[in-house]
Order: structure tokens, then sequence, then C-alpha cells
């Protein structure tokens, strides 16, 4: 069975069809790629499967377990999380603080510990903040811990919000063109990090791209969608040949 | 040792006020100014929670206070004292002093049961809907109270000097005083601690970006709805505090808008998301009330002015969203708690 199952997930705005009939099927430990146009319905499709959306139909399965209707927290907490197009970080908080909100959803103390601050609760946020040191650690960013998320350059903030989504403990994970506004050496290390994560969290990656080198490169599976339909489906190969695709988005003179 | 420091200082506080006031070093006027300094406080820090942590606007924190300030001093009075409408007391005078406490829980319970009752609808949505809710319970609870000829109605609720004589008969000490300042604690210490927990910190990630802390596992209705009811209650026991006043008296017209004002006056003069910003502008503000006193009604055209300098010199406050620890490093220190990050503290 896949990991994540997508089946005809279908959603309107009004009167606009945003996404139709979409299907996927993620095997556990893929990269998928989803590309298409500016306004193809890429990131609708995120926000309809981390639950921020209700579809208008449709299905969205992980591991088996029905995810439509689930409140976004739920669904984030069963294992679905992601990053932002636009980044969306706590920027008043700490780069530590905005790691440690991350791990809300495996708390075990209660309201009267978390005020308290008994041996329970002292026990408990020692180990959030050793895994989130750590995990900041995997990202090179530990020297940042106590900054405020906004003061970090871009590139780093970027990082922050993939180190937080993957606090949650994914099992798979939605990134929202991560390399958007980089430069060509910060696209390079991006590119890197997320093999190195993919491996080193066991993660199914799931990447909306505008840049071509990032999808090409690294993905192993491409689906194109324009105007909400799912137009081609292939490895990198097959899509930088597929007439549709070329017509629909890419363009001629890309390749 | 160090670790002692600052229990030691809030001990020496607590000497220094309730000593005073027993001793009679300080007058029924200054114990008066305590007693609102540390209502002022309750109220301040509790109101920070929504309006400078969540970032959310409640305009109706007088509303609550006059719910536990209503719950608390019924329940004193019928068990406590001799009343017309209660009837004789239920329970002999002795009995009040450890059961004056539970009546101010039992207050801020209440209050915390209406602030839930607010939050479920309010916390639906995002944006000025809090607002405008809470300014409607205000007045809801306000002409609630005034339409209640049991309790008095619009001419007011009486009786809670008796309880307060009875339990100053048993044991001469400046009950109210004390219960103040203990309440004053348990509010700072909560709201510190909540805060500064995991669980808590996902209020300021609500403030910062809802969606991104509903997308992030933060289970954002279950924070908004816990930190509006502590809120709520802790208005709720500066209610029952306020009750039992001096005075003894308490009517609808104390608990209108005009109270939330003067709270979230105290507030943003403080610092959003600031426990010592609003502990200081609690203070100040209650002195300068007094300072200014002499002036008569000018003093509500002088404090609003510097209201307005304030907020063109200082528009966050007078300590932002910082802590004194942060602005003087020296007294973190000296009074260094235990609570900073353990990892950190420790390489």
């Amino acid at each position: 069975m896949s990991l994540l199952q997508i089946k005809d997930l279908t959603h309107f705005f009004g009167g606009l069809r945003a996404v139709y009939d979409y299907n996927l099927n993620m095997e556990e430990g893929e990269l998928v790629g989803l590309i298409g146009p500016n306004g193809a319905g890429k990131t609708t499709i995120f926000n309809l499967v981390t639950g921020a959306y209700k579809p208008t139909e449709g299905q969205v399965r992980l591991n088996g377990d029905n995810m439509v209707g689930l409140q976004p927290h739920q669904i984030t907490t069963k294992g679905v999380a992601r990053t932002f197009q636009t980044i969306r970080l706590w920027n008043e908080l700490t780069v530590l603080d905005n790691i440690r909100i991350a791990h809300a959803s495996r708390v075990k103390y209660n309201l009267l510990d978390s005020i308290l601050h008994g041996q329970r609760y002292r026990k408990e946020e020692k180990e959030i903040e050793e895994q989130a040191l750590e995990l900041l650690a995997v990202f090179g960013l530990e020297g940042h811990a106590q900054e405020a998320a906004k003061n970090l350059p871009y590139g780093a903030q970027r990082r922050v919000e993939i180190a937080r989504a993957l606090a949650t403990e994914p099992r798979v994970l939605l990134l929202d063109e991560p390399a958007a506004g980089m430069n060509p050496g910060e696209i390079g290390e991006l590119m890197a990090l997320i093999q190195q994560i993919r491996q080193d969290f066991g993660l199914t990656i799931w990447i909306i791209e505008h840049q071509m080198r990032v999808i090409m490169n690294i993905c192993e599976r491409i689906k194109v969608i324009d105007f909400g339909e799912t137009i081609a489906e292939g490895t990198p190969v097959e899509i930088q040949n597929n007439p549709r695709v070329i017509e629909a988005y890419l363009g001629e003179e890309v390749f | 040792m160090r670790k002692y420091y600052l229990p030691l200082a809030v001990l020496f506080l607590f000497v220094v006020a309730i000593g005073g006031s027993w001793l009679r070093i300080f007058n029924d006027y200054w114990q008066l100014v305590l007693l609102f300094m540390g209502i002022n406080i309750i109220l301040t820090v509790s109101l920070n929670l929504i309006n400078g942590y969540m970032g959310e606007f409640s305009c109706g924190h007088a509303g609550f206070m006059a719910v536990g300030a209503y719950v608390t001093s019924i329940l004193t009075v019928w068990l406590f004292a001799d009343d017309k409408v209660f009837g004789p007391p239920v329970l002999p005078a002795g009995w009040a002093i450890p059961l004056f406490p539970v009546a101010l829980v039992i207050g801020a319970i209440a209050a915390s049961l209406i602030g839930l009752l607010v939050a479920i609808p309010s916390f639906r949505t995002r944006g000025d809907y809090l607002a405008i809710i809470t300014l409607a319970v205000n007045y809801i609870i306000k002409s609630g109270i005034e339409n209640m000829e049991v309790i008095g109605g619009p001419r007011g609720f009486v009786g809670m000097k008796r309880v307060m004589n009875g339990m100053g008969d048993v044991f001469d000490v400046p009950w109210l005083l004390i219960w103040t300042f203990i309440g004053m604690l348990v509010t700072i210490l909560i709201i510190r601690n909540f805060t500064s927990s995991t669980l808590g910190k996902g209020v300021e990630a609500i403030r910062e970006d809802e969606i991104a802390a509903e997308l992030m596992s933060v289970n954002t209705k279950r924070v908004k709805v816990t930190a509006f009811m502590l809120s709520c209650g802790l208005a709720g026991l500066a209610g029952g505090l306020f009750a039992h006043g001096p005075g003894g008296y308490i009517n609808p017209g104390t608990f209108t808008i005009l109270k939330s004002t003067e709270v979230m006056v105290m507030v943003y003069l403080g610092g959003m998301g600031s426990i010592s910003g609003s502990i200081i502008s609690a203070i100040g503000f209650t002195l300068l009330l007094e300072l200014l006193r002499p002036l008569g009604v000018f003093k509500w055209v002088l404090i609003p002015l510097l209201l307005v300098v304030m907020m063109l010199r200082r528009p966050s406050g007078i300590m932002g969203s910082k802590e004194l620890g942060d602005v003087f490093p020296r007294l973190r220190k000296i009074f260094g708690s235990e609570e900073e990050s353990y990892v950190l503290a420790s390489d």
C-alpha cells in the first residue's frame, strides 16, 4: 500500500475549478515533484492535503487512514508537514522557540504542569529543547538558536522553516518552492540538504518548485498540472520531452 | 545560595507591605493604594496574556472582574455575614479565614467559565470579533447584574465589610492585603510559567502567524480557549479581592468599559508581551492616579496627554516585549532563575 494516497481530489473556489480529479500514490521514501505554470493549483493541492482547505471532493489517505475533514494540526500530528511558499516563521520568536513550538503535539504534560513546572514538565521540556538543538545542528543553525527568526538571512530562514517542519516528526514532507529567492550557490546547497534529510529522517518528499534545476536533478517522478488538471506524469527525462508540457509550461527555449 | 535571592526579595516585599500595614506604618490611605496596586497588577498581567502575548484584542476585562467580584462576595456574605437577603451567617466567622481563598478561587472559576462561553464563538474567526464580542459581554454582564434585584441591582451589593471585620476580630492582620499579595504572586507565576512552556508558547505563535501555528501541529483553538479562560479567571480573582476592599461595597457601575479601558491602558503602557512591563506600569499608573488627585478633574486631562506623549515617543510601551532581565542583564545574574534554557545554561 502506498504511504500517501490521493484519489480524485477536486476543489472549487466558488465557480472556479482550482483542482480537478487529482490522483497520486506516493510510495515510502519517494521524492516526487509537482510542477505547473503559475496559478495551476499546485499550492492549492498542498493546502487540501494539509487540511488548510477542505476539498470539495476526493480522498486523501496516509497509510490507509482518511485525512479529509481533520483539523490541520491533526493532519500534521499524523505525519504530513509542510513549508510555505513565502516564509511563515514566527518572526519575533527565537529560532529555538520556532522549533520548540513545532513539538506541541508531542507534549504530554497538561496545563497544570505547564503552570507548576514540576518534575515531569522539566524532564519533557529538557528533551524537547535537546531535540530542537540537535535538529538545528543538522541545519547548521545552532549558532542562531537564541536569535529572533526575523534577523536571520533569507537562506537561513528557509532552512529554519524546513527544520521546523521536521520537528513535527513527519513521514511525508511537503516543500512549497523551497528554492524561491535563492541564488545558484544556495540552490546547490538546498539540493544537497534535501537529499541528506531524506536519508537521515527516512522521509517521503513532495516538492513544488519552479527551478527546473532542482526538479530535474532530485525528483524521481514528476507530475505536471495546468488549470487544475494533470497533463503529464513521468520521469524527469520523459517530462522534458513531453510535448504537452513543453507547450503548456516549459516553453521551447528551456531545453 | 543564588537561587534563594528571588524568593528572599519577594519575602522582603511581603514583610514590608504587610508588616508595615499591620504596624500601621502605612495608614489606611496607603494601604488602599497598596491594595489597588496589587489588584491592578493582577488585572494587567492577566490581560497581557490576551492583548499582548496572543495579540488579540479583548476589551471586556472589567466584565469578568465583575463576575468574580459578585460570585466571591455573595459566597462570603452568605457564609459569614448577617445579611438581609441571605439571613444569618451559615458558618462562624472564624471559618472565613481558611475559606476566604476558597471563595476567591470559586469566583475565579466562575469568571473563567463565562470566559469559556465567550471564547467558543469568538475564536472561530480572527480579527476584531473578539473585541466586539467582549465589549458586548462587558455590557451584558453589567446590565445583567443591574437587573438582579436579589443582589442589589443597580444599587450595588454590600456586606463584605462585615466579613472582613469578622476575620479581623479573630486574628488582627491585614487579611485582604495578604491575599492580594498572594493573588498577585500566583498571577505572575501562572502567566510567566505558562508563557515560557512549549504549550504556552503556542500563544505567541498564534500572534505571529496563526495559520503557520495550526499547520505546525499547534492546536490553536484549544490554546486560544485555554489562554482566554486563564486570563478571565485571573480577572475574576482581582474582582473578588476588589469587592472586599475597605468600602465593602460593589456596584455594577464600577465594572464598565471605562474600567476595562483603564486595564488596557496599563497593558499598552507597560508593553505588550512583557510581564515586568505590566507590573511597572500597574504600579506607576496607580501611583500617578493618586499623585494627581489634587488636580481633581484635570487629572483626566493630564493622564491622557501623558499617554499620547508616551505613544508618540515610545509606541511599544515602557518595556516593549522585553523583561527586566533582558534590559538589565545584571539582574538576571543576581536573581538568575532556573527556568532559563536548561541545555544552553549548562555549557
